[in-house]
């Protein structure tokens, strides 16, 4: 295998000796067969021109023979166009003189009478890429958009699109977007509707925000005709835009169950579907579908079950991780319901590590009473296993199993008899393992010390082994006989301890064994205790003098404070909240659920696809993953949790019990979450909101003068209703028709001492609470709001932060129109609050 | 949608490169590449098929050691680009008969006349062969077939069998043969694979998960093996089992391919067993029902877009016009019990210091008319194995044995087994230390890889193939072949 250093010398460079002497051999042989029109030129010509192409695909710079290939181009040789259209395409960007010489070759061509090169030339043509050229492009588009031919339309389509992004203003000028739109309604051919359909997606979706007009266009296309002439159609698409178009209908709301079963029957045959894709499109439109509807997304998880499962094992073996990949979010999410399909996420020996770790983490998640025992057993047999990853793997996914059952009994047998393996790498995962058992089973000790004592410490090298097994020496020091000489000899080498985490367990654990074993440990906590105030390290060092310090003062204060008694932890922190979670199952059949982060974790906004929920909730959340932030993000969720908001009530949830053991996350003060998304906000308006502390009224800025004293003109219903479903499944289809954030007047911020004082003010602007939640000094609302004259509602996530006096709100709206007239009428009662 | 599309060689060269929507940086072939090329220091993991570089998705297949790779900036879905990556392959395949990188570089160029009808600005346009047919010029220049292994589990009917026109399987969709006249023809494989996962020994257990007393195959040498559920024998008591040979897992993965030469796409009609069933009535997957009759229970299948299934319910009859070049008409999946078509026996046990032997045995448990071919046998053994010497059977002809010092693993390979032959493999193992007792969690699981030509073991059969007639002359040669291949055939120790 030649190293990638091979590579680099390769590399596009027009300065390449050896490339440029071929390309002025081929300069010259070019320029000889131009103007030739003798019998064999064109396949001559037509070898040269593979030379070219070659040259091209290998990185070398062969744009100084454009001239020469354009002059050649005066052929009817189809296959010569074509390439020399290849070779335009791939220079024209960068050479935009020259490309104007292909400009009037391509414009001939696109009237050409065979409707193949019409189709061709105009796809060369709009994929110039150069911004001045596109006046040319508007005339041919037009016709191409009107041609007899389905396959010039098809061209066109797409064309219309590319000079959207070589210049918007053009595009939208010549009014393309509303012919698109035209054509999409009424061509025959399928592939020119969806063409369509895919340029008016991308162009309304980036007009969106400079456009009312885009905007609405946007959302037409989710209107009830549009998606039902789709969906009846939906056969006649190709497997490629079949997907476009569930894609489009996973986001359509539909008004009744009625319909929803409606949709769902005529669809229900492409699960049966050979391309994955389709399929996995099928089911995400599915569960959006029955979101609200317990029962029968019940029913879609059994009735998508067979299916996924034989795409994982029918297709290559990327088709089937990707599909595996959306079939462990589903079990992720309803463990229960797969439980009885467990053995189909049994490894196979040739798998790669990256299935077969998504199925060990399955198999830990459907194991339940009735199939524990086979699940264990067969994951003890990874544990053998030539594959190490896959082995360290296998001992957590039995210790989780061990850690989720009630009966653990024969698992930890298993775990101890992992320890009799004399494996270093599985005694090292394995003695992890027993200390949680141990924070949680306490029960087990007598069994699991006996063993763990037998194990010889010179065995144990990695950092997180040691520990585990220090804490263990520490904690259960009085049924260990030898613990405190362990801990000697551990002490001993202290200099050798590359790890502060283990010296810092050794601090502790000497300490517990010392108030179990005073006249045994005396000589070796002498001896850490220097050692670690000798400790560079400052956590260390910083230990130990306190250990020291707290020993002077009163060795039973000592005792309470190092050794208090524990309650057992009942459930261990989950890492990701149910909020990313819900996200992520939000994106099914996106790269999010491979990657399992939401998409704004990975992708920068404009790339998130036109329909991605656009709404930034995340980012209250942004610092879940890092374990250290596990308990302000428990509490951000489990705020989550009051306000309806979660989906996922079948996930046990992960509320903390903060044992007081040292192995406890810091705890961050709850600010520190919502600082972080702060700090994410753009400059500009983080110093319009600066200014706006000084505005007496809180108002923004934004808000126009006029507008700023009276309450604004919109009339809102005083008894509005709404049911917390309700809200729940609006605010999921919805999507943000705006995002603002602000500041209050610190007199305002001065009267919110708990939530519910804020309610009954609102309440008095006709704004109604569904939900609230938090603590100081973040405060998360949910409002609705009714229109007077009409039932279109306005919903409200609000979260204000009284130690900033900032306020960021997102507004979703049946109406989006008036969006702005509500958020100013919201800011004003906002405003009113806390003034006399 | 998707912004480049690439095609690599299996040392990272360019053969093929189109950018669609410019707007991934340019080098994004060389960052793919040292990105799979060392996906973890230790190279032990390989690369996943999908991964994100600074913003950009890199999707990628494999197939013929190439790499087919798409980029993306977009949050798009993964299938629906691996999905058209493999179909791009296939369609590569369909106009230049072999794919390989030699038929890639000689024809490139009609690689891009393709690519661009594919594909419009990271859109896909159509993949249908015969679509395709009407907007691609370039005749394929066609590389000598011998030399290449094709591409797909049709190639497997290269290797023996005599049956089948070789050149067939090769074809392009496109180039005429010699003479100037197509020959009218269809083939229709059924291509099935095959899990299964033995037991070692057996275990006792009482429903609490109470002590659990694992009786090593040592103490039970000699014995027979047991094909029926481990259950049974619980419920019965029985102090001490005999060893080895329970099936834990077993299922096939099965495909209805068909590759269709004929001219005008004529309707064609494909009638299956009678008896086939499809889903389980229980939620229950591996029941162990019968074995070797009864009808033929599907798990699960799906179809490919040209199928109606009008009549299926009626006379499990397909119906299709089949699109020009390869395609998977059906694909199936069973966890009904079948016949394994081998039986594997295999034992590590001391014998002396520093010494162990292992014994190796295969027994061909299918019909003698059928013959697998290209087997290989695999065995990890422990990590401390210095030296190895094998001891095959005496008359052992096409047998050939290795030690892989790297790996540490038995490699035992056979040319062919006639159904119903049994072979033996002895090997003495030298440690450099002692071993921990307990050699069975040391080394194994034995693994076992084999193709068996116009064998399947689920029983789902092709009872006709009708097409359609244009005349009384019409009579296009039919193809109809059966194989069987191991996917993940283990049996622990």
């Amino acid at each position: 295998m030649a190293p990638p250093a091979h590579q680099t010398q390769r590399s596009p460079s027009p300065s390449q000796p050896s490339g440029r002497s071929e390309v002025s051999d081929l300069k010259l042989q070019l320029r000889q067969l131009a103007g030739s029109r003798a019998p064999g030129a064109d396949d001559s010509k037509r070898e040269l021109f593979k030379k070219v192409i070659s040259y091209m695909t290998i990185g070398i710079d062969v744009s100084s023979v454009f001239s020469e290939m354009v002059m050649c181009s005066a052929t009817s040789d189809i296959v010569l166009k074509k390439m020399c259209y290849l070779y335009v395409g791939n220079y024209a960007k960068n050479n935009p003189d020259l490309a104007l010489l292909t400009i009037n070759f391509l414009q001939r061509d696109c009237k050409d009478q065979d409707p193949m090169i019409r189709g061709l030339a105009l796809r060369s043509l709009c994929s110039l890429r150069v911004a001045n050229l596109v006046e040319y492009l508007v005339g041919p588009l037009g016709s191409g958009l009107k041609d007899g031919s389905a396959y010039v339309r098809m061209v066109a389509a797409v064309g219309v699109l590319k000079l959207y992004h070589i210049s918007a203003s053009t595009c939208i000028d010549a009014d393309f977007p509303a012919m698109l739109k035209h054509l999409m309604l009424n061509d025959r051919d399928t592939q020119v509707v969806a063409n369509c359909l895919s340029a008016l997606r991308e162009i309304w979706s980036s007009e969106a925000s400079l456009s009312e007009e885009a905007s609405k266009e946007l959302d037409g296309l989710l209107s009830k005709p549009l998606i039902y002439y789709l969906l009846n159609r939906i056969r006649e698409f190709s497997e490629w835009a079949q997907c476009l178009v569930l894609e489009l209908v996973a986001k359509y709301v539909p008004s009744d169950s009625n319909e929803i079963f409606d949709i769902m029957n005529l669809l229900e045959d492409r699960l049966q579907h050979a391309n994955s894709a389709v399929v996995l499109a099928t089911i995400k439109l599915f569960m959006q579908l029955t979101l609200s509807m317990t029962d029968v997304h019940q029913q879609v998880y059994e009735r998508i079950k067979a299916p996924l499962i034989t795409l994982v094992s029918t297709g290559s073996p990327e088709q089937s991780y990707a599909v595996l990949s959306h079939l462990h979010l589903l079990v992720m999410r309803a463990p229960m319901l797969f439980s009885s399909d467990y053995k189909h996420f049994y490894c196979h020996y040739n798998e790669p590590s990256y299935v077969k770790k998504l199925k060990l983490e399955m198999l830990t998640a459907v194991a339940n009473e009735n199939n524990t025992y086979e699940i264990v057993t067969e994951l003890c047999e990874y544990v053998a296993n030539v594959d190490i990853p896959i082995a360290r793997e296998s001992i957590r996914a039995v210790g989780k199993i061990a850690l989720q059952q009630y009966d653990v009994n024969a698992i930890v047998d298993r775990l101890l008899q992992f320890l009799e393996m004399e494996k270093d790498y599985v005694t090292a995962e394995t003695l992890v393992l027993v200390k949680d058992l141990l924070r949680k089973y306490p029960q087990w000790s007598h069994d699991c010390i006996a063993v763990v004592g037998n194990i010889s410490s010179k065995n144990v090298h990695e950092p997180k082994a040691k520990a585990a097994l220090i804490w263990m020496l520490g904690e259960y020091a009085q049924d260990m006989v030898d613990a405190p000489y362990i801990l000697e000899s551990f002490i001993e080498n202290w200099e050798e301890e590359d790890s502060a985490e283990v010296r810092l367990h050794l601090l502790t654990a000497t300490m517990k064994c010392f108030f179990r074993r005073p006249p045994e440990t005396q000589k070796a906590l002498g001896a850490a205790l220097a050692a670690g105030i000798a400790d560079f390290h400052q956590d260390v060092h910083d230990r130990a003098l306190f250990y020291y310090r707290l020993l002077q003062h009163n060795i039973s204060t000592a005792e309470r404070v190092v050794n208090p008694p524990k309650q057992a932890v009942s459930v261990f922190a989950d890492t990701q909240s149910s909020e990313i979670k819900d996200r992520i199952f939000d994106e099914f059949n996106s790269l999010s659920v491979l990657y399992q982060k939401p998409s704004f974790m990975f992708t920068d906004k404009e790339h998130r696809g036109p329909f991605a929920f656009s709404d930034e909730r995340g980012n209250l959340s942004i610092g879940v993953e890092s374990a250290d932030n596990v308990v302000p993000a428990q509490r951000v969720e489990a705020n989550d949790k009051d306000l309806l908001l979660s989906t996922s009530e079948k996930e046990e949830s992960g509320t903390t019990v903060n044992n007081g053991a040292a192995y406890s996350a810091p705890l961050y003060d709850a600010a520190s979450a919502p600082l972080v998304a702060l700090d994410t906000q753009p400059v500009a308006q983080a110093l319009q909101a600066g200014l706006a502390i000084d505005d007496l009224l809180g108002l923004n800025l934004t808000t126009p003068a006029a507008s700023a004293p009276a309450p604004p003109p919109l009339k809102l219903n005083a008894k509005a209703a709404l049911d917390p479903g309700t809200f729940q499944q609006k605010w999921r289809q919805l999507s943000i028709s705006m995002s603002q954030e602000f500041s209050v007047s610190p007199q305002g911020v001065a009267a919110l001492t708990t939530p519910q004082t804020l309610l009954r003010h609102m309440q008095g602007h006709s704004i109604h609470c569904i939900a609230s939640g938090g603590q100081a000094p973040n405060f998360k609302y949910f409002f609705f709001a009714q229109k007077a004259e009409d039932t279109s509602t306005f919903l409200v996530e609000c979260i204000i932060n009284t130690s900033s006096c900032k306020v960021q709100m997102k507004i979703k709206a049946d109406d989006q129109s008036a969006s702005q007239a509500f958020s100013d009428l919201f800011q004003f009662a906002l405003s009113k609050f806390g003034m006399p | 949608m998707i912004s480049q599309f690439f095609i690599l060689s299996q040392r990272g060269d360019k053969i093929v490169f189109r950018d669609y929507r410019g707007d991934v940086p340019k080098g994004s072939t060389e960052i793919f590449f040292r990105k799979v090329k060392f996906w973890k220091e230790d190279g032990e993991e390989e690369a996943p098929p999908i991964f994100n570089v600074d913003g950009v998705n890199y999707f990628h297949v494999k197939v013929v050691g190439l790499l087919f790779v798409a980029t993306t900036r977009a949050n798009v879905s993964p299938s629906l680009i691996l999905e058209l990556l493999q179909r791009i392959a296939r369609i590569i395949k369909d106009y230049l008969g072999i794919l390989s990188e030699e038929s890639l570089r000689k024809n490139f160029v009609l690689v891009y006349e393709l690519l661009d009808e594919v594909i419009d600005f990271g859109y896909v346009q159509t993949t249908s062969t015969e679509v395709l047919k009407s907007y691609v010029f370039n005749e394929p220049i066609v590389v000598d077939a011998a030399r290449f292994p094709a591409l797909g589990p049709a190639s497997i009917f290269m290797q023996g069998t005599k049956r089948m026109p070789g050149t067939a399987v090769t074809k392009s969709v496109v180039a005429n043969e010699p003479g100037g006249r197509k020959r009218e023809e269809i083939f229709i494989d059924i291509i099935e694979k095959i899990s299964v996962t033995f037991s070692s020994s057996v275990g006792l257990w009482d429903k609490r998960f109470g002590p659990v007393i694992t009786i090593s195959t040592k103490k039970l040498r000699g014995c027979l093996c047991l094909p029926f559920p481990l259950a049974m024998l619980i419920q019965i008591s029985m102090p001490i089992l005999p060893l080895q040979g329970y099936i834990l897992t077993s299922e096939i993965d099965g495909t209805i391919q068909m590759k269709s030469y004929l001219s005008g796409n004529p309707e064609i009609r494909l009638a299956l067993n009678e008896d086939v069933t499809i889903g389980r009535s229980g939620s229950s997957a591996y029941g162990y029902s019968s074995a070797g009759s009864g009808p033929v229970i599907l798990d699960d299948c799906n179809f490919h877009e040209s199928v109606h299934l009008d009549t299926f319910d009626l006379d499990r009859t397909l119906s299709l016009v089949p699109p020009d070049g390869e395609f998977p008409v059906m694909n199936y999946r069973m966890t009904q019990e079948f016949k394994p078509p081998f039986r594997i026996n295999a034992l590590i046990e001391e014998a002396g210091a520093l010494k162990a032997e292992v014994i190796l045995k295969i027994r061909a448990e299918f019909p003698s008319s059928a013959t697998a071919n290209t087997i290989l046998v695999q065995m990890p053994v422990p990590s401390y194995t210095t030296r190895v010497s094998f001891e095959l059977e005496p008359g052992a002809v096409g047998q050939t044995t290795d030690f892989k010092e790297a790996n540490k693993r038995l490699e035992w390979s056979l040319k062919k087994i006639v159904g119903g032959a049994e072979h033996t493999l002895r090997a003495k193992l030298t440690f450099s230390q002692e071993s921990h007792g307990n050699l069975t969690k040391e080394a194994g699981p034995v693994s076992m890889n084999f193709t068996i030509p116009m064998y399947n073991v689920s029983r789902l059969q092709v009872k006709y193939l009708q097409i359609a007639k244009k005349s009384k002359a019409y009579n296009p040669y039919r193809w109809v072949r059966y194989v069987t291949q191991a996917n993940s055939y283990v049996a622990r120790i």
